[in-house]
């Protein structure tokens, strides 16, 4: 059958049926190479990668194998170094529970940040019940990790330390080679969450003292459903499976592989290695028209810190704003308010919480995120939304109207009801 | 590729129409399902909609059905996850179920768990006997699949359940291998969970469920986000769920058909294979109509099965996730089969575009390839 494969990437036209998204860091849209590659692959070449009897499963295994060249390509590891998952949270629950399980003769305390993503505090949290012990550091202010406080979290038993590159809801980059190397001075197995790394910063596995690190397509333009987890080999790092059968990716993650996601990762991973570089020029000169733009709107605070930060991503609290009607207000734009994955609860985010960041700034905080098809017109209607829009919304705020009239509110007394 | 396809069990051939129903997942912007705005939502409706879809075919409600990735996943989910909600006591299993079932259960013994597998006769028909006088010791879980995906044998599931339920365990049945064969009813089998997969029934790979009944505690495999009712965290994988959804709906729909014309093809094929002196396993009971498992004494699985890929014809000697390895078949052991008659296993599985003209050709293929064989060892010996 011929399938249309042209891209309908919905351009938005700022209404609030057809809003402008600006929300690529709760996933991106497939790159239409990237869907026209794996198309075949759901059609033709159906078959099961394990199946070595017959061309059916011959061509879905060299597909599957092209594809972790690419992914391994990407991050400078060896293709034996690619282990297939389901995403990025099986990744991290595969990497934390496997290497925690596998060492945890070594020691049973664990490290990890408090602005990671649910997929590593909640499995560091599971492991808590099975009996380890957890760390959870606070950042600084900017969202960096101080390395002092990380060198001084780690006892005789830490076996295992899980930072994240790059933060999902207000994009700061964490010092990798540095925390890294502290691992490595201590013998503490270091697993990274890159999910939100791959296309936007650089990684060289090759060089990064880095044991495990997660991988997920759906946030470089490809499918979602698949994902991968390196696992360095020299030194060795072992884990243990979580999940039992086939004995499919040498026996560290059973299952039959989805061959035309895995083919659409690779391919959505070489488009990064090629494009990533004239890319984030791009999307960083949008960023940065963005920033400037709302920057002329008075009370507002950048979330996190803005040098360490990967161009895609913009985090502001608009001080004396309700943050419901907030979202409400800005429905011409797909934005996020928090991550994607708790966004269905009101409660304010716990990473902008973690930064010190009061109840009421992380209440009316947007996560803005560019992406591939962002464009100057989308920028420019955001930034007109937005003035418009806070403009309204503090006219009927009477915080507002005290705080105009000089009145210092943390030293307001409020009546309780 | 110009070889005919006989290899259903392993996985099948998406459907056109439900590829259909995916492209618009992947091709356009597809939002993160727990995204707010318009883009999370219209994929959050078309979730739900498939939950519908599976539902139905599966006779259970949308609320019974949590996503998982693959059968693998979904299995590994029920036997851990009910387990894991229980204090420790044992977990029963078939001898002929899948690794993604038995080996979890191995792996629960680490954490001090007893695990034990359930003979079955020389048909590979679960002992009832055996299932009674275990579930003597407590029980956590029992765990038998619907139907064989080797011999194609299908056990008496509702049966099963009963006893397993008067012993207080909870029974999980694998229908991986069922669904979209004969009919499967989640609330008429009256299990506890039930497993269900995509890619066998014309849908996508990356997408299957585990259906479970609401009143039983399980932990999840998966912890972060919360998707699934907390149940499996990670992003939904949109795309996949929409075409397992509208498998589901068609493989409903042709499950008459299916079960007719497969069956009518296996008869064919298995009244041709009497000339050829061998041995069809599980002949003489209940399986799902498109399934034919045989061996010939002294011609290797293997060897015969890629002699019949280069002439054209993909069939398996055994399941498709241990095709790699040269151990003969747990399902044939299990059965009392001896090793050297097992390692001349061939599965045939038949799907609904499988025509008579091909089972013909393939049965001449087959007696064309077993004599020059024959010869080839009566030359070497």
């Amino acid at each position: 059958m011929s399938a249309s494969i042209e891209m309908q990437v919905l351009k938005g036209s700022g209404d609030d049926l057809h809003p402008i998204y600006l929300d690529y860091s709760a996933t991106t849209p497939v790159d239409p190479r990237v869907a026209a590659k794996m198309i075949p692959y759901i059609t033709e070449h159906f078959g099961n990668p394990a199946s070595r009897s017959h061309p059916y499963g011959w061509t879905a295994e060299k597909a599957v194998e092209n594809a972790r060249e690419e992914v391994a390509k990407l991050v400078g590891a060896d293709p034996r170094e690619i282990v297939w998952t389901s995403g990025a949270t099986e990744s991290n629950n595969l990497a934390i529970k496997g290497a925690a399980n596998f060492y945890s003769a070594k020691g049973k305390h664990i490290i990890t940040v408090t602005t990671e993503h649910k997929a590593v505090i909640d499995t560091v949290r599971e492991l808590e019940r099975q009996g380890f012990e957890a760390t959870y550091l606070d950042p600084e202010p900017s969202g960096l990790l101080d390395l002092e406080k990380f060198k001084a979290a780690i006892r005789p038993d830490t076996v295992l330390a899980s930072v994240m590159f790059v933060n999902n809801e207000i994009g700061v980059i964490q010092d990798i080679t540095a925390i890294g190397n502290i691992c490595r001075e201590n013998g503490v197995i270091f697993h990274v969450d890159a999910a939100q790394a791959t296309g936007k910063v650089h990684i060289d596995l090759e060089k990064l003292p880095v044991d495990l690190m997660s991988f997920s397509a759906h946030k470089t333009y490809g499918p979602k459903g698949v994902g991968a987890l390196y696992v360095r080999r020299k030194p060795r790092i072992r884990i243990e499976a979580q999940m039992h059968g086939g004995g499919h990716e040498r026996g560290m993650r059973s299952g039959t592989l989805a061959t035309h996601q895995i083919v659409g990762m690779g391919e959505a991973f070489r488009i990064a290695r090629e494009e990533m570089d004239e890319e984030n020029v791009r999307i960083r000169r949008l960023r940065d028209k963005l920033l400037h733009g709302l920057q002329d709107i008075e009370e507002v605070y950048v979330n996190g810190d803005l040098e360490q930060r990967v161009p895609h991503n913009l985090n502001i609290s608009f001080n004396y704003v309700e943050g419901e009607s907030l979202i409400m207000a800005v429905k011409g734009i797909a934005v996020s308010s928090g991550s994607a994955c708790t966004s269905a609860s009101l409660e304010p985010s716990y990473v902008l919480r973690a930064l010190g960041r009061s109840d009421e700034l992380a209440h009316s905080s947007i996560r803005f995120s560019i992406g591939r098809f962002t464009t100057d017109a989308d920028v420019d209607y955001t930034i007109s939304l937005m003035k418009g829009k806070i403009d309204k919304l503090r006219e009927l705020s009477p915080l507002w109207e005290m705080f105009k009239d000089g009145v210092d509110l943390s030293k307001v007394e409020w009546a309780a009801h | 590729m110009s070889s005919i396809y006989l290899d259903h069990n392993a996985t099948t051939a998406l459907d056109p129409r439900v590829l259909e129903t995916m492209l618009p997942w992947i091709q356009r912007q597809s939002g993160n399902p727990t995204s707010r705005h318009v883009f999370g939502r219209s994929s959050r409706d078309a979730i739900e909609h498939a939950r519908t879809q599976v539902a139905e075919a599966c006779g259970a409600y949308a609320s019974q059905v949590i996503f998982t990735a693959s059968g693998t996943e979904a299995n590994n989910f029920a036997v851990k996850g009910i387990a894991g909600s229980q204090s420790g006591s044992q977990i029963l299993h078939s001898a002929i179920e899948h690794p993604c079932v038995s080996r979890p259960a191995k792996a629960m013994q680490q954490t001090g768990w007893l695990s034990d597998a359930i003979g079955v006769n020389e048909h590979g028909v679960l002992s009832v006997a055996q299932l009674q006088q275990q579930l003597q010791k407590q029980t956590s879980i029992v765990s038998v699949m619907l139907a064989n995906n080797e011999t194609g044998v299908i056990q008496n599931i509702a049966e099963i359940a009963e006893i397993t339920r008067k012993a207080g365990a909870f029974m999980h049945t694998d229908a991986v291998q069922g669904l979209g064969k004969v009919p499967v009813s989640f609330t008429d089998l009256n299990v506890h969970a039930m497993t269900v997969s995509s890619h066998k029934i014309h849908g996508p790979q990356g997408a299957a469920a585990l259906i479970l009944d609401k009143r039983v505690d399980i932990q999840p495999l998966l912890h972060g986000g919360g998707q699934e009712r907390g149940l499996r965290s990670g992003t939904e994988n949109v795309a996949a769920i929409v075409g397992f959804g509208a498998a589901c709906e068609l493989a409903v729909a042709n499950l008459a058909h299916f079960a007719s014309h497969t069956q009518m093809l296996r008869n064919t094929f298995e009244l041709g294979l009497k000339s050829l002196n061998v041995t069809i396993f599980s002949q003489q009971v209940t399986r799902i109509p498109n399934t034919s498992f045989f061996a010939l004494d002294g011609i290797e699985g293997e060897t015969l099965v890629t002699a019949l890929d280069r002439k054209g014809f993909a069939v398996a000697s055994g399941s498709a996730c241990s095709s790699d390895s040269t151990e003969p078949s747990h399902v044939l052991l299990a059965m009392g089969i001896k090793p050297d008659l097992a390692r001349g296993a061939v599965r045939v599985s038949f799907g609904a575009h499988n025509t008579l003209l091909q089972v013909t050709d393939f049965l001449t293929a087959l007696k064309n390839e077993i004599l020059r064989l024959k010869q080839l060892t009566g030359v070497a010996a």
